[in-house]
Order: C-alpha cells, then sequence, then structure tokens
C-alpha cells in the first residue's frame, strides 16, 4: 500500500500534481479513484488523473482545501503515501464506442476525465468526433493547460474553453460553461456525454444538454460525496440506495438525477 | 441423543446451564443479558446465575424501566437495552499501526484478539439484524475481515419471545417473535409446569454441542406449548408498521412537510443509531504517538445524525435535521431494499424506547405521504 511520490509538480494554485511509483503494475479504468493516506493526518478519496495505459506511474491532481490534503502537499518526491484502490465505477468507455464523445468538465473536474479523454485520444479511430468543453473560473485556474492547448491543436478533437472572470492574457469565451454547451455541434442522438467538476454546474450541463436532445440515459456524471472507507463499509457515501464508493462515483445520469434536484440527500 | 438441523429437545435449568458450561469449556466467551443499572444490558457471563430472573421491562417512546415478573424466568424482558452489534463491529476498533522510517511507511495489522465469542439469549429480531449487517458488512465485494472473522467464529444461541414490550413490531418485520434462521441453537423458555427450555438446532455446530448435553427428546405437549408461547407474543405487539407499498410512499415523498414536522422534534443526538442493530457506519481516526512516527488508525462507530457526516468541500451535504431525520428513516425502510434486498429494520423498537423525545419510526412512517388533515 505505501508508494513513492516520484514527482510532485505544481499546476495551478493551491493545485499540484503527483507521479506515483507503484512497486507492481498499476491498472485503473478511468473514472476510479484512490484512497490517499497522509500519516497521522487522515485518508482521502482522490480520482486518478494519469493515463490508463501507463503501468508504472500513477498520477494523481490534488487541491489543497482541508487537513489531509494539506498534509499530502507537504510531502515531496521521495516519499512515500498510502495508496489503496484503484476503487469505484468507471466512465463508459466501452458504451462510447462508435459514438460522438462530449467532454464537459469544470474546474479541477477536468483532473478525473483525464484518464478517459487520455484513452479516447489513444483509440481515436474507434469513437466519431470528440469534442472537450471546459469551463475554470479564471485563465490562472486553468489546469493542465499546455495539455489543453495540445489537443487544441489536432484536428480530430474540438477544444472549447471559458472562464468566469478575464483576466490580462484572455481572449477566449468569458461566462459560465453551459454557454457553450448550447452552442456546441452535437448530434443527439450519436453522442455520449461525460460531467466532471461541481454539483451544480453537472446540473445546469445536465439540463442544457436534454434541451438539446440527449437522453439523460446518454449522460454520465461523476460525483463527490464524504468517503472514508472506498469501499462500501462505512456508509459515508450513502446517496439514495447506492453508496457513490461503489456505485459509483460515476452514475449514468438518469440513475441519480431525481436525487441531484433534490437538496439534502 | 441423536441431534441435527431441525431437531427439537428439552433441557430443564441444570441441563441450560450445562450447555452454557460446554460452551465456555469450548473456548467461548459467553456474552449474555444481565440486569445492571436499571436496564437489561449485555457482559460477559459465566453462567445462568449471571441472568435476570425474575425480571421483566416495560418499553414506550422515550421511556424504559425494568420491573419484577411473578415468575423466575431468565429470558422475561424483550430486547435489551444494547444491540449485540458491538460483539462483531465494535465500537473502537484498532485497525493498522502505521510507522514512518525517514521517507518510507511501514503498515503492520494492529493485533485481534482472538476469544470466540458465544451470544446466550439474542432475540429473534436480533438475530434478523445480524445477518442484515452481514448483507453490508460481509457479504459484499469487499468484507470487512474483522466482522467477518468474528462472526465465522461466534456461536449463537437465540432465545425465542414470550413477553414484547411496547415499542416491539418484529411481527411486522417478519423477523420474530419466533426465530427462523441464523442461530446454531434456539431456546424457547417455558415456566409451567416447570422451567425448562426447548431447544431447536439450527446448524451442525448446535447439533455436536447438545448432542454433548444429554437433553431429553422433545414431547408434543413441549412443542405445542412453545408454539403457543410465541403465538401469544405475535399477539401482544407493542406496535405495527404498515409494510404495504412503503418503499413508494417514502420516496415519492421526499417533500413531504411530515419531514419538516419530524425535524422540529428530533434533537439529533444519534441515539436511534447507536440503539439500533442494523446500523453499521463508521469513522476512521488517526492517532499518532509523542514521538509522532506511529500512526494508530482507529475505527469507531459514526451516525449520519452528525453534522460532519457528510461533509465535503463546501459544507455539508445534509445540513439540516429535516434531511439527516429523511436520510436514516428512508434508508431504513425504503432504499436499504433497493440496496441489499432487505429492509433495514427488525423491528427491535430500541429507536423508539431511546430516543429523548419519544420519536417513533412507525409513527413517522406511517404519516409521510399522508395528505394533511
Ligand atoms: C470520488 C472522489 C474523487 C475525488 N477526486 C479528487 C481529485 O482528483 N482531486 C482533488 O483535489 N480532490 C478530489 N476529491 C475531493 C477530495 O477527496 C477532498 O477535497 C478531500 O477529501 C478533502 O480532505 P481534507 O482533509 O483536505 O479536507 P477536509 O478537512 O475534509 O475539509 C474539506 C472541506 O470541508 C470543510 N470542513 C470539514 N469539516 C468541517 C466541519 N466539521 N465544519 C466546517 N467545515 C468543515 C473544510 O474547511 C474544507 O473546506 C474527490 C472526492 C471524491 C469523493
Ligand atoms: S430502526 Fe429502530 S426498530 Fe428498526 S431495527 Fe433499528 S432500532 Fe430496531
Ligand atoms: S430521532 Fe430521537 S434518538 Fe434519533 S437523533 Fe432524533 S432525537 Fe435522537
Ligand atoms: S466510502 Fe465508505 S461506504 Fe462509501
Amino acid at each position: 500500500m505505501p508508494m513513492r511520490i516520484g514527482r510532485a509538480g505544481h499546476d495551478i494554485d493551491g493545485v499540484f500534481t503527483w507521479a506515483l511509483e507503484p512497486s507492481a503494475p498499476f491498472a485503473f479504468e478511468p473514472g476510479q479513484f484512490n484512497m490517499l493516506y497522509a500519516h497521522g493526518v487522515g485518508e482521502v478519496p482522490i480520482s486518478i488523473s494519469g493515463d490508463p495505459n501507463d503501468f508504472s506511474s500513477l498520477h494523481h491532481t490534488i487541491r489543497v482545501v482541508g487537513n489531509v490534503t494539506e498534509a499530502l502537499a507537504a510531502l515531496e518526491a521521495g516519499d512515500e503515501v498510502g495508496v489503496r484502490g484503484p476503487f469505484g465505477s468507471t466512465w463508459p468507455l466501452a458504451e462510447a464506442s462508435g459514438q460522438d464523445v462530449l467532454f464537459v468538465a469544470g474546474g479541477l473536474g477536468l483532473a478525473p476525465l483525464r484518464p478517459a479523454i487520455l484513452s479516447v485520444l489513444t483509440r481515436r479511430s474507434e469513437f466519431g468526433q470528440v469534442t472537450i468543453i471546459y469551463g475554470a473560473r479564471s485563465p490562472t485556474d486553468i489546469l493542465f493547460r499546455a495539455e489543453l492547448e495540445r489537443w487544441r491543436g489536432r484536428f480530430d478533437v474540438t477544444l472549447e474553453a471559458i472562464v468566469d472572470h478575464s483576466g490580462t492574457d484572455w481572449y477566449g469565451p468569458v461566462g459560465v460553461v453551459t454557454r457553450l454547451v448550447a452552442e456546441a455541434e452535437i448530434e443527439p442522438e450519436y453522442c455520449v456525454a461525460m460531467l466532471c467538476g461541481p454539483e451544480i454546474m453537472m446540473r445546469f450541463t445536465a439540463r442544457e444538454l436534454e434541451q438539446r436532445g440527449l437522453e439523460p440515459s446518454q449522460i454520465w456524471v461523476s460525483l463527490e460525496r464524504s468517503m472514508k472507507c472506498g469501499v462500501g463499509l462505512c456508509g459515508h457515501c450513502q446517496l439514495g440506495g447506492t453508496f457513490v464508493c461503489k456505485d459509483g462515483p460515476v452514475y449514468r445520469y438518469d440513475r441519480v438525477a431525481s436525487k441531484l434536484l433534490l437538496r439534502g440527500l | 441423543m441423536q441431534c441435527s438441523p431441525g431437531s427439537q429437545s428439552v433441557l430443564d435449568a441444570g441441563g441450560f446451564e450445562r450447555l452454557l458450561a460446554l460452551l465456555r469449556s469450548d473456548g467461548f466467551v459467553l456474552v449474555g443479558p444481565i440486569a445492571r443499572d436499571g436496564a437489561i444490558q449485555l457482559s460477559a457471563i459465566t453462567g445462568i446465575e449471571d441472568l435476570p430472573r425474575g425480571v421483566g421491562d416495560e418499553q414506550s417512546p422515550g421511556r424504559y424501566r425494568l420491573r419484577p415478573r411473578e415468575d423466575d424466568a431468565l429470558f422475561g424482558w424483550a430486547v435489551p437495552s444494547q444491540p449485540w452489534k458491538k460483539q462483531f463491529l465494535p465500537s473502537r476498533l484498532d485497525l493498522v499501526h502505521i510507522r514512518r522510517k525517514g521517507s518510507a511507511l511501514e503498515v503492520e495489522p494492529a493485533a485481534a484478539e482472538a476469544n470466540p465469542i458465544a451470544i446466550i439469549g439474542a432475540r429473534p429480531c436480533e438475530v434478523a439484524a445480524m445477518r442484515v449487517q452481514d448483507g453490508v458488512l460481509r457479504d459484499g465485494p469487499h468484507p470487512d475481515s474483522d466482522y467477518a472473522a468474528r462472526r465465522e467464529a461466534a456461536f449463537v444461541l437465540a432465545v425465542n419471545c414470550g413477553t414484547p414490550s411496547g415499542t416491539c413490531f418484529c411481527v411486522s418485520m417478519d423477523t420474530g417473535p419466533r426465530a427462523k434462521a441464523g442461530f446454531d441453537l434456539a431456546a424457547t423458555e417455558l415456566m409451567e409446569p416447570n422451567h425448562r427450555f426447548l431447544i431447536e438446532v439450527g446448524s451442525d455446530a448446535g447439533a455436536r454441542v447438545l448432542e454433548r448435553v444429554a437433553a431429553t427428546p422433545a414431547t408434543d405437549g413441549d412443542i405445542a406449548a412453545a408454539a403457543d408461547l410465541v403465538a401469544g407474543a405475535a399477539q401482544k405487539m407493542g406496535r405495527a408498521l404498515d409494510n404495504k407499498g412503503l418503499t413508494e410512499r417514502l420516496l415519492g415523498n421526499l417533500e413531504h412537510p411530515r419531514w419538516d414536522d419530524v425535524a422540529e422534534r428530533c434533537v439529533g443526538c444519534g441515539n436511534c443509531t447507536l440503539a439500533c442493530p442494523t446500523c453499521f457506519c463508521t469513522n476512521v481516526e488517526d492517532s499518532s504517538n509523542l514521538g509522532g512516527d506511529v500512526a494508530t488508525r482507529t475505527r469507531t462507530w459514526d451516525s449520519c445524525f452528525a453534522l460532519d457526516f457528510a461533509y465535503i468541500h463546501g459544507g455539508s451535504v445534509r445540513p439540516t435535521l429535516r434531511a439527516r431525520y429523511r436520510q436514516w428513516l428512508t434508508h431504513k425502510l425504503a432504499t436499504w431494499v433497493e440496496q441489499f434486498g432487505t429492509s433495514g429494520c427488525v423491528g427491535c423498537g430500541r429507536c423508539i424506547t431511546w430516543c429523548p423525545v419519544g420519536i417513533d419510526l412507525t409513527v413517522e412512517a406511517g404519516a409521510v405521504g399522508e395528505a394533511r388533515g
């Protein structure tokens, strides 16, 4: 379970990415997460943000928000961290095969989608149109900016980014991510949409996509809940008759929509 | 005498004592009911002299007391104040010690105590609750190994019910007053004309022990007397829960005004979750030694009534008592069925008895979805 941090890199303010070095090949499916343990402080769920075809290096992208993430941020390359996983459900790449794929990410939500995006790009010919829509608070909050630029440079990918508040180095659109969703070129019958970001952003995006003609069963979302065990034993992540750690975090939207539309479930 | 699952025999009080002694000599720690501090509690026991002789109980919403019985029954009360779950899911358990050596981490499992326990006198609803917890903690894709080991090692002697309390409703939940499965031996305590126990064998382990106690075969009279006793108990249920269409009614009324009403009475103490034999939620805490190089991860019981239970960045997912009570009740009675194929409630009545403000889930469940009158 302990794993060495190979590389630790700063991404944007308050966010860093690790490349861990598993002692044995580490296989996972896009959308899954690990429980990461900071010695003496605690353990938190963090999505895997790296390439699923790379078994020798395990990536996590982490935002510092509280005790455990602060303690993780204090670790350096060479230190060991506790890792349990991979856990949870996966992005529907099999279902998406042969279809157009639409990724909609908000803020740090790009990290859990990245393994799915990398998989789709690796097997690019199996999919129709690939569209990535990304929304961030401001230009300095754009995660993986260099990689987004690279993806945008490809002829077989459409990438649109938007920020809530512009800054000096921003010439793109300003506003909420749903604006780009409303304008995206999609063929509703042949599209699988994968959404990751704040719950409110996913709700509004899903609503926009439904207005564009997608069925809720063509939309997938990744949910965040409190998690202590990661394996369906502790009850913290209960959502209706499911455990988000085990039945999620990735859900088909029609299976959770009613739960997300009601407060406090 | 030859015993096998399903067979029935009779032990007198001396035979029952021999049975307990045999279990002890087989290496089991006996855990059973005792009368202490005005309540039936669960404790390590050595034999029948520790059991609550001639004691009954009275339970109603928010109220519990012991009362003397007119006979010398040992199991003449309804359910003990505490559930049995801590025998299998301890309220505090050290999981691992993690040592930091320079930049490396070393994980050692925390040593588990190995003594198998014999449960003496679990009620049918409580045996049913053990099976409900098995469904959550043992039978899924990631079993809790500590729970599974404790459960596997344990011997379960159930005792059927003759004197239900005012908060019991096992008949509604189909879990009692007679244990149908999930035990090694099930006893029915009979007082007339003489003190004896009809013993039903539920497993090979139960049969093997019973064969060594020299039980006598049950007569038709013994069997009829035991059947009468539990049939009488079934008539004396303190409460009832109308299960028909319950799941749909609760989940179809998540915004019903009754949730606001109960939220005004509930104080969020979490007593109901502590007292409930099926509630399984836990937290894990870290503590460190003085030098900070050895951290211990300890699992503790948790409650969905705690405000920080569902905390994520940005706040609690269930910030109001209305949301937390609704979560508890709908999980017990509705979403549990979706998730595990059984109700999460076995009708033991503890959450009603031990609620400081006397909230009664059978009443709340009945009122949710009712037209306001
Ligand atoms: C499946 C899944 C995948 C995830 N993937 C990622 C990922 O890839 N990257 C990532 O960065 N994060 C991810 N997260 C979120 C991450 O798990 C949390 O940010 C992390 O658990 C925070 O832990 P912490 O100890 O640092 O913060 P905590 O101390 O738990 O604090 C979290 C927030 O809640 C507040 N808070 C906590 N307790 C209280 C309280 N009692 N009262 C008031 N406020 C309180 C804190 O102030 C803080 O804002 C994921 C979560 C899930 C469920
Ligand atoms: S919900 Fe109440 S009555 Fe049902 S099993 Fe739990 S404590 Fe007993
Ligand atoms: S229902 Fe009663 S026992 Fe449960 S949290 Fe509310 S006040 Fe406490
Ligand atoms: S995190 Fe423990 S049940 Fe999901």
